[in-house]
């Protein structure tokens, strides 16, 4: 055989080839903008709805440490991100069929940018519909602590990555039954965001809920949350939704890496 | 460029075990131009992907480009260019913006993507479609970008599954114009799979016949149909002359074979240079006292190479 003498292209890094998947699929979002407005309204209508009947529920506001929406908000911010980096499997299972899928995965992009790359362009328009509700929120009394703030969505984008990549390994298992993908992701979905107290206080709930919630890495992500929005730095309680967001992301990248390399296309 | 062990792949559906390919020992050198030929579920697309690390081998090896496919798959997808049998681009993306990025996954800067992305909209007729969703694209517009896609990079090892499958007769002439002219420039080996006997014959100068999931013929198209088929010499007589030309061909070429004719029988019969040896056969039969109704020499196919091999004609298994 003769001697090779291939002009091999350079060697990308993990951070460029996320860089490259994420800008591919938020190109779709630019290219069709009408899409992102609507969504932007689904958030408002969620706070502008629940809001007020905790509110009501709360009478004083004891329930809540204080005021509602305070308490509230960030829990609707959590719940948009679980929304959209769970449904990141769904534009992947469309590309799995038509055969784009393949192409990508011939080129010597990364296994893990595929995925966290995927993530991030679910979250990218979730950062926009924070920022707006947040804004909204402000004149019925939200107070706005940026960099707590700012803090609290690196988490949830944290976790959001292991998310997205437990939905692109969803995807992949479910690759020849489209509904399967949405019955698994709607019957897990429901129960993780309820039991992590994110729409209504667990305190009050049953002991075996407040039980099965220590379980769910959603609650500690949450109640960081909570925290950081309310102002505060100091808490503990930060640190171990870094921890529970962290051990996802891990967990989600390891399960999505297994699956696209078990995968027979 | 490529060398292969005994490369093999089964696939388990329920408890049915499907041997896709059973052993393949190849070898391509740099430079070559080389096409799969064989019937649906031959095991083309399979080997293919074997080859290109996007499937694990169940048994044997494979290097491509100096690589172990298994040990670095990584490795081997930077040097190689892919176009799989499906599409390639997504359909909720623009033209543009997928060819674009692509270019990036490789590693390329904006400013060579965008060239090369120009190029290839230019030579593939794309460029009216340019910002169009790749979805409201047609068959044959689409795959003309999936090849786009796999060249944009100028890879040194191309695969193509099936790449002028839905395209027009004057889409595929530029096509291979374009696959020619890389291939003269660059030196780029190629290994396609086709459906399309006579692009496998005109194009390729080598011709893998796979049939369930085995190698059955490696050689030049020329050298397959003339130790494989030959050229053949076919007359039609009335059924009264049918004995009597039978015998006298019999003596003149090998494989006589026969099938009924609305004008009588038609007997064929192989020899070389069929269309020269044609008259002498044609007096004789007549000083034999046979009523000739028709003649016809053929060369051969890569179909009848085909036939030959396996019994069985690859155009009745054609999709
Ligand atoms: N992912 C898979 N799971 C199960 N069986 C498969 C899979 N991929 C291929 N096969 C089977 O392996 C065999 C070879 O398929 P392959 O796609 O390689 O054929 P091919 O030669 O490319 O055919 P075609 O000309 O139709 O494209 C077929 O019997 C097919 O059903
Ligand atoms: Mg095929």
């Amino acid at each position: 055989m003769a001697v090779l003498t291939l002009p091999v292209p350079a060697r990308t890094n993990v951070v460029t080839d996320v860089g490259h998947v994420w800008w591919r699929e938020t190109l779709t979002i630019l290219r069709d903008p009408f899409s992102l407005i609507f969504s932007l309204l689904q958030p408002l209508v969620f706070l502008g709805l629940f809001g007020p009947l905790l509110s009501g529920l709360a009478g004083n506001g004891e329930l809540f440490g204080g005021s509602s929406l305070q308490w509230f908000l960030p829990g609707v911010v959590v719940m948009i991100t679980m929304f959209g980096t769970s449904m990141t499997g769904s534009t992947l299972q469309f590309e799995i069929m038509t055969g784009a899928f393949e192409r990508i995965l011939a080129t010597p992009l990364s296994r893990s940018a595929l995925m966290i790359g995927r993530a991030l362009k679910e979250l990218t328009p979730l950062v926009v519909q924070a920022a707006i509700i947040t804004l909204v929120a402000i004149p019925f009394g939200f107070v706005l602590h940026p960099l707590h703030v700012l803090v609290g969505l690196l988490i949830l984008g944290i976790f959001g990555v292991g998310v997205g990549a437990l939905s692109y390994a969803l995807a992949i298992a479910a690759r020849k039954t489209e509904w399967i993908f949405w019955a698994v992701q709607q019957s897990l979905l429901f129960p993780l965001l309820i039991l992590s107290g994110m729409m209504l206080p667990l305190e009050t709930g049953p002991g075996w809920m407040q039980v099965v919630s220590k379980f769910n890495p959603l609650t500690y992500v949450v109640d960081a949350e909570r925290i950081l929005f309310a102002g505060s730095l100091g808490d503990v309680k930060i640190l171990w939704g870094l921890v529970a967001a962290l051990v996802t992301a891990a967990i989600g990248l390891w399960v999505g890496i297994r699956s696209i390399r078990k995968a027979t296309i | 460029m490529i060398h292969t062990e005994s490369l093999a792949r089964t696939f388990t559906v329920g408890k049915e075990t499907i041997e896709a390919v059973r052993g393949i020992d190849l070898d391509v050198a740099e430079g070559e131009l080389v096409a799969f030929l064989g019937p649906n579920g031959a095991g083309k697309s399979t080997t293919l992907r074997m080859l290109t690390s996007l499937l694990p081998p169940t048994s044997g090896s494979a290097t491509v480009a100096g690589v172990d496919v298994v040990a670095a798959p990584a490795e081997v997808r930077r040097r190689i260019g892919y176009i799989g049998q499906k599409d390639g681009a997504g359909h909720n993306h623009r033209v543009w913006d997928e060819l674009l990025m692509q270019g990036r996954f490789y590693g390329m800067s904006k400013a060579d993507a965008a060239a090369s992305g120009e190029e290839l909209l230019h030579t593939l007729d794309l460029e009216a479609l340019r910002m169009r969703k790749v979805s409201s694209l047609s068959g044959g517009q689409k795959r003309r970008l999936d090849i786009a896609l796999g060249l944009i990079h100028a890879p040194s090892l191309l695969f193509l599954d099936e790449p002028s499958t839905g395209m027009d007769p004057q889409n595929r002439a530029n096509l291979w114009e374009h696959i020619m002219r890389i291939r003269e420039q660059r030196g780029t080996t190629i290994v396609l799979t086709t459906h399309y006997l006579d692009e496998a014959d005109a194009m390729a100068e080598r011709v893998v016949i796979i049939d369930d999931g085995t190698i059955i013929a490696d050689d030049t198209a020329e050298t397959l149909k003339a130790k494989q088929a030959g050229d053949r010499l076919t007359v039609v007589v009335r059924p009264a002359d049918a004995a009597a030309a039978r015998a006298l061909l019999g003596t003149e070429g090998s494989e006589l074979a026969e099938r009924p004719d609305d004008d009588g029988t038609a007997l064929s019969v192989r020899v070389d240079a069929a269309s020269h040896a044609m008259p002498g056969v044609l007096a004789r039969l007549r000083d034999a006292g046979v009523d000739v109704v028709a003649a016809a020499a053929r060369r051969p196919t890569l179909d009848d190479v085909f036939l030959n091999l396996t019994g069985r004609s690859l155009r009745e298994g054609e999709s």
